[in-house]
This record gives C-alpha cells, structure tokens and sequence, in this order.
C-alpha cells in the first residue's frame, strides 16, 4: 500500500535528488572512466590517429568548429525527423486499419515483419533518383520507410494487447465501437507506440548519416564523414560523428521525456 | 415467486471442438427472482460460468431461450442491466481507480460532475474513499478487487454478474470482503440480483439465498439448495449450526455428482 | 499444410496487388520507364550479359556478389554470437564482471559502428589489413550486443522454482546449466541471433560502401546508381538481391530455431 505513504513536498524533492544521483552515478563514472582509458590507450599504444584519434583529439578539432559541425548535424537530424515523423504517423494509421480490417493485418503484418530482415539502407540510391539524390527528401523517403515497419508491427500489437476480460467488460456495457478504440484499445497500445518511437529515434539518426553515404548535399554530416574518412582526417570525421551521437541521444531523450509526460501512470513503476 | 428477473428455458449450449461437439450446458431450466443473491457452484466444466456468460449476452445458447426481464439478453445488454466483476480485477491500468470507476458512466454519456460524485460516493462504499487518485498497480489485490466491484455497481445495473471474483485472493481477505459484499448489495438501492460462481462451499452457502449445484459432463443443475440464514448476515453466521447443516448439504449434493459422472 | 496455405494467401495476395499498383500507376499517370521500369524489364534483365555481352548473366554476377556479402556477414555473425555467447556465460557465472564490463558492453552500442564503418574500413585498410577483415569486424560488431543481452536474459529465464528444483536433487551447477539454464534459454538466445543476422547483412553491406571496395552486393548497389541511365532496372535487381540476402539468412536462424527448439 505505496499510496498510503505521503510525503511532504520538501522531502520529496530531496528523495527526487538522491535518487537521481543514485541512478546516474554509475554510468557517469562508466565514462569518464572509458574516456580516461581510450585516451590512455590511444597515447600508451601509439595508435596511428587515421585509425583512432584519442577523445581529447577530437574534442579540440570539434572546438575548432563547432557551429559548422552543429549545422551539418541540424540538417541530417531535421531529415531523421521529419523522416520519424511521416513513417511513425504513417505506421500509427496503417496499424489502426489492420485493426479495423483484419485481411488487411493478415496480408501486411508478415511483409511488415519480413522487412525487418531487410537491409531498408540499401533504398538510399533508388530514393536519389526518384526524390534526387542531393534533396533532402530522399533521404527523408528513406528513414520513412525504416521506421515505418518496426511502427507498425509495435503499435499494432499494442492495439490487439488488450486481454479478452476487458474487451467482455467493454461489451458488457454496450460500448460503441469508438468507445472500446479510444478508452481501451489506444492507451492499451501506447506503452508499445513509445518503444517504437524509442526504437526509432536511435534508429533514425544513424539511418540519415548512413543515407548520406550514398550520396547528399555537401553540408550533411554523412557526406562530411564519408569525404574526411576517404582522406584520412579521421580527427575531422570523429568529430562529426560525436555530433551525430549528440544528436542522436537529444531525439532519444525527448521521445523519453514525452512518455513519462504522457503516460503518468508508468513513471512510478520504474521509480525503483 | 415474484416475477422473475431472469429466466432460463430448456437451454442447452454446445461448442464445437477439435474433437467433436462439447456439451457445456443441457437442458437447463432456472427461474431467478429480482433482488435475490444466487450462487453457482459445481466442478470445473460443469458450465457454471458458461450459465453466467448466457445470462450477459457474452455467448448466446445453442437450444432454448434466456429471458432477461422479459427481453433477449442482448437488448438486456444495450439497456445496461449488467455489472460483471470477473476473477481478476480487469482495472486499466492508465486510469486512476476514480477514474476506473467512471468508466462504465463516461461511455454511458453521464455528466461529468455527476460521474465524479457518483464515482467518490461508491469508492467510500467500498472503503476505497482516499484512493480515488492512485493508479492500479499501487493497491493491494484486494482492494482492486473492491475497485472492481464499485465499478460494476456504478452505474446501479440491476443485475450483477460475479465470476468468482474472490478467487485469486487469500482467505482471511475473501471472508472480509464477503461480509462487505453482503452489506453493499443488501443497501444499494435498487438491490441488484447477484449471480456469483465460485468454487467455494462456504462462501456459496454464506453468501447467497439459494446455491445452483451443478455437475458437468454435460453440464446441468443438479439441485437448487435453499439457505434460509436470517440476514443480514454476520461474522458470527459462519458459526451457526444451521450454517454447517447447510454446508454439508451442499457437499453431500456435490459427492452426489461426482459418482454420478 | 492447408493452414500454411491458408495464412500465405493474405500475403500473396498483397504482393500481387501492390505489383499491380506499380504497374497500374506507370499506365495511370505515365510514370517512364526510366524512373520506373516495367517489372518484365526487370526480369529480362536478369538474363543480360555483362561487360558488353562477354562476361556472364547479370543475375550470376549479382548472386556471386551477394554470397560475397553473405559470406562476410556470416562471418561477422559467427564471431560476434560467439562472443557474446561467451561473454553472457561469463557475465552469468562471475557478476562481479558483469558489474564492471556491462556499462561498456552497453556503452560500445553507443558509437554508431554503421556511421564510422568507412573509418574502420579506410583506417584498417590503411594499416595492411585484407578488406574483409573490416567488412567482418562490423558486422560481428552489430551481432554480439544482442546476443550478449539476449542470451544473459534466457540464462537468467529459469524460474526460482525450476531452479529450487534442481537444488533439491543436488544437481552440479554443470548439470542445472545444462538441462535448465541452457534449454530456457533458446527462445532468447534465438530472438536475438534473428535481430543479429539482420545486422549484420546491413553491417556488411555498409561496409562495402568507401570507395575502393570490389566486391559484394553494396558495390552492385552503387555501380547500378551510377550507371542508372543506362540501364535502370539494373539497380532495382540490385536492391531486390539485398532484400533477400537478409531475408534468407533470417530464414536461416529461424529455420535453426525450429530444428533445436522443439515446442
């Protein structure tokens, strides 16, 4: 009987505090510790730099330019996210007619499936010639497509998750069709839609600078890496891929903020 | 008897199987009054629950007819007769347990005030008053169970549906939570008739006016065992004579069955 | 049997629908053969000669470079799942190193291997290192992280119950890894190594993507994109080869799965 203990406001936001440290300590350390030992390492061992640069390396070179690096970065991540956005959207819908036509569900869910399989990254070039190779919209036509399946086959089986019980309750009070949809079966499936668009956001990022390997404007960060890599500057490249993390970790963690806004019933289960 | 309130009619319910037809219910015929408290007792397969699940237009029946104050049980169903409280509470977990309790009133169209009221006013019935905001998963079986059934009484349906709804919990709760029945059902106004299946003697001869001893294979009521214990009833009923008199007719009733099948 | 027919319909029948949307659109709002072959085309295709009609069908040349792929995210595969199958029976026997290795174990997924692969490919090359030794590194890079956690969670499945069980008989810890530990942990083990094939093909074919790289079906890809205008339906094959190179190693692992895993 948690509800039964009540704490004063003060208290809490310390308890809040300490267990925020508690929680976060452990993997800081972890990298400060890692960063200290490929630093060491790349030093100790004479690691030619065209193979690993050493952390402090590539912090300086990103120092050098930083904005230039953010702003390549905003322009492969605006792809990654409008690219999230049409293909989860896209993937909402479609999992909501399947539920609705359920022949629908029996053909597409095992090519759904199926295409998990598939290397999606190798559409890039086809992309560039319907979209153009250099717009962004090929790129953004790609990452539709990677996260739509994964969209759909998780949010569809959020909205099927609701046991037989419930769905007899639902009937046992006559409700509409709508009812058992908007009160039942769409909170059912949003533990699922945010696993999915957590799968995504990590999924999205590295799926736009992989995209621009095949080909992009000059100002994206995939290009950047690719170029620099070809050259040997792999200082440069290393840069920009921290860049890319970055960015990567800031979509990850407001997928993450968004859900614990949304689904307040969850952020206590993981409160331990 | 008064007019009944439910009324079964030669009824017979057969499923398809894998290996051939299944006869869970045959050939039952059951008049139940409004208002009175009926237990269903019986082995697993004696189709107890299938008779409840007849009864709330979740199956429809193979022979025969079910009558629901004169009506088909699925236009009973549309009219929102029905509470059922099933074994597990069935809450969801993204509503508060108030907001569980609106519910059944929310997809009924009831004002929002007035949902809000009448949902705090059963909670207090329940004993549940200050745990209106926690979330399910924070509460005890126990009292989700509560939650359950002040949810099935929101809406003041006439006839409650319980499939054994105390019988994932442990003894000392179920004999509390029992007698707490007992005293919602006999105050709520209008009473709801109750139809409870369960697995337990006692809790059948403590609880209802008349007990259904079903047996299985095929399905079909076997004796109706009429508990005439004073009410309201008590703690201290458990220890009448009469009680344990009771008690052991029903057993008696259902080792008959057994060697019967 | 009937059922299986039955379940494949649905699809068979999506599949024809969406050929027929493509060629239906082409007919509709006169999409060109040049941004969108005709789907016989693409078949046709398959039966050319390469290099000027001397060299042997493209189909051949495209399945000789896909095994080249498969061979090298096989490969991959092979070393990262037994890596992290070794590393999840570590982790299980000594939580002392788990508790010390699995935040860089966890960490190491946070450099996007994918996004640094020409750096790996460039810099190993650089170094005197055969192309493929790159190519294998990413792809068991992508394998042993799902395996690592996959199996750990499947060593971890057995319940208290099963394993008070196995105490009460006074099983070796030997007897109870193999005859409880192991068995539980199948299902897990093989959910993971079906996410790793996937990886590792697009590992592999990723890595084929820095210049300088001769064979493999990545080198197809880019090659047809190149020459698109020549020949278009050229790189829809290419990508159609990609498809199922991770399709059939997936078939693979699953088909593994039904042979051990008897249900």
């Amino acid at each position: 009987m948690q509800a039964t203990t009540v704490s004063t406001p003060a208290v809490r936001s310390t308890d809040q505090v300490a267990k925020w440290f508690h929680i976060l300590w452990p993997p800081v350390l972890t990298f400060l510790v890692a960063i200290a030992l490929w630093e060491g390492a790349v030093w100790l061992f004479e690691i030619p730099i065209y193979l690993l640069p050493a952390p402090s390396q590539i912090m300086a070179t990103f120092l050098e330019r930083p904005w230039f690096l953010l702003g390549i970065g905003m322009v492969t991540f605006s792809n990654a996210l409008m690219g999230s956005a049409i293909g989860c959207s896209l993937g909402v819908l479609v999992a909501i007619f399947c539920v609705r036509w359920t022949f629908v569900a029996d053909g597409l869910l095992p090519l759904a499936v199926a295409a998990s399989a598939v290397p999606i990254i190798a559409l890039s070039p086809l992309m560039g010639i319907w979209l153009g190779s250099v717009s962004a919209a090929s790129k953004i036509g790609v990452i539709a497509v990677m996260t739509f399946f994964p969209t759909l086959v998780s949010v569809y089986a959020g909205l099927i998750s609701p046991r037989a019980d419930a769905l007899l309750l639902m009937r046992s009070y006559a409700a509409p069709q709508r009812d058992v949809f908007l009160k039942l079966r769409m909170p059912a499936a949003l533990p699922f839609l945010f696993n999915a668009l957590r799968v995504c956001a990590t999924l999205s990022m590295i799926g736009a600078v992989v995209a621009e390997f095949f080909g992009g404007p000059r100002n994206a960060l995939g290009v950047y890496i690719k170029t620099q890599a070809g050259i040997l500057r792999t200082r440069e490249a290393w840069s920009a891929i921290m860049v890319a993390c970055l960015y990567g970790l800031i979509f990850y963690l407001v997928i993450v903020l968004i859900e614990r806004w949304v689904m307040p019933w969850k952020q206590r289960h993981s409160g331990q | 008897m008064d007019t009944p309130i439910i009324e079964f009619e030669r009824v017979s319910k057969i499923y398809q199987g894998g290996a051939g037809p299944v006869t869970a219910l045959h050939d039952v015929t059951l008049r139940i009054a409004a208002g009175e408290f009926i237990a269903l007792i019986g082995p697993s397969g004696c189709g107890k629950s299938t008779l409840m699940r007849l009864i709330g237009d979740l199956e429809q029946p193979s022979n025969g007819t079910v009558r629901i104050k004169a009506k088909t049980p699925d236009q009973a169903r549309r009219d929102r007769d029905y509470g059922i409280v099933f074994q597990s509470p069935v809450l969801y977990d993204w509503r508060t347990i108030r907001k569980n309790v609106e519910l059944p009133l929310e997809i009924m169209g009831r004002p929002k005030d007035q949902r809000r009221q009448r949902a705090m006013e059963l909670l207090k019935l329940v004993g549940l008053g200050d745990f209106g905001d926690a979330y399910p998963h924070q509460l005890s079986g126990g009292m989700q169970q509560r939650a359950s059934i002040a949810r099935a009484l929101s809406f003041a349906p006439s006839i409650l549906l319980m499939d054994e709804p105390f019988g994932a919990l442990d003894e000392i709760t179920r004999e509390r939570l029992q007698l707490e029945l007992l005293s919602i059902w006999w105050e709520a106004e209008p009473r709801p008739t109750v139809i409870f299946v369960t697995h337990s003697i006692p809790e059948a001869v403590f609880l209802a006016d008349r007990v259904v001893v079903m047996s299985p294979r095929p399905g079909r009521v076997q004796r109706v065992v009429e508990v005439n214990l004073a009410r309201p009833r008590a703690f201290e009923t458990r220890e009448d004579p009469q009680f344990f008199a009771l008690v052991t007719e029903v057993r008696e009733c259902l080792r008959a069955t057994e060697t019967a099948g | 049997m009937v059922t299986a027919v039955r379940r494949m319909l649905p699809v068979v029948g999506l599949v024809a629908v969406l050929l027929l949307i493509w060629e239906g659109s082409k007919v509709l709002f006169g999409i060109s053969d040049q941004r969108l072959p005709h789907l016989g085309d693409i078949v046709t295709t398959m039966f050319t000669r390469t290099q000027g009609g001397n060299g042997p069908l493209l189909l051949v040349q495209m399945l000789i470079n896909a095994w080249a792929t498969l061979r090298v995210a096989m490969g991959g595969f092979f070393i990262g799942g037994l890596l992290g199958f070794g590393l999840a029976l570590l982790f299980m026997r000594m939580p002392i190193l788990e508790r010390g290795l699995m935040p860089y174990v966890i960490g190491s997924q946070t450099v996007p291997i994918l996004a640094i692969a020409p750096m790996v490919v460039v810099g190993l090359g650089r170094m005197g290192a055969e192309p493929w030794v790159a190519k294998i590194f990413v792809a068991a890079y992508l394998t042993f992280f799902p395996v690592t956690i996959g199996m750990l969670r499947g060593l971890r499945s057995a319940s208290p119950q099963s394993l008070d069980l196995m105490r009460s008989y006074a099983a070796s810890s030997l007897q109870t890894f193999w005859k409880l530990r192991l068995p539980a942990s199948l299902p897990y083990l093989f959910a993971s190594l079906k996410i790793a094939a996937s990886a590792s093909v697009i590992g592999a074919i990723v890595a084929e993507l820095p210049s300088g790289s001769s064979e493999g079906i990545g080198v197809m890809i880019l090659n047809a994109a190149q020459f698109y205008n020549s020949r278009p339906p050229a790189l829809y094959l290419a990508i159609l080869v990609a498809g199922l190179i991770g399709v059939v190693f997936y078939g693979l692992v699953a088909l593994a799965e039904r042979l051990i895993v008897k249900r």
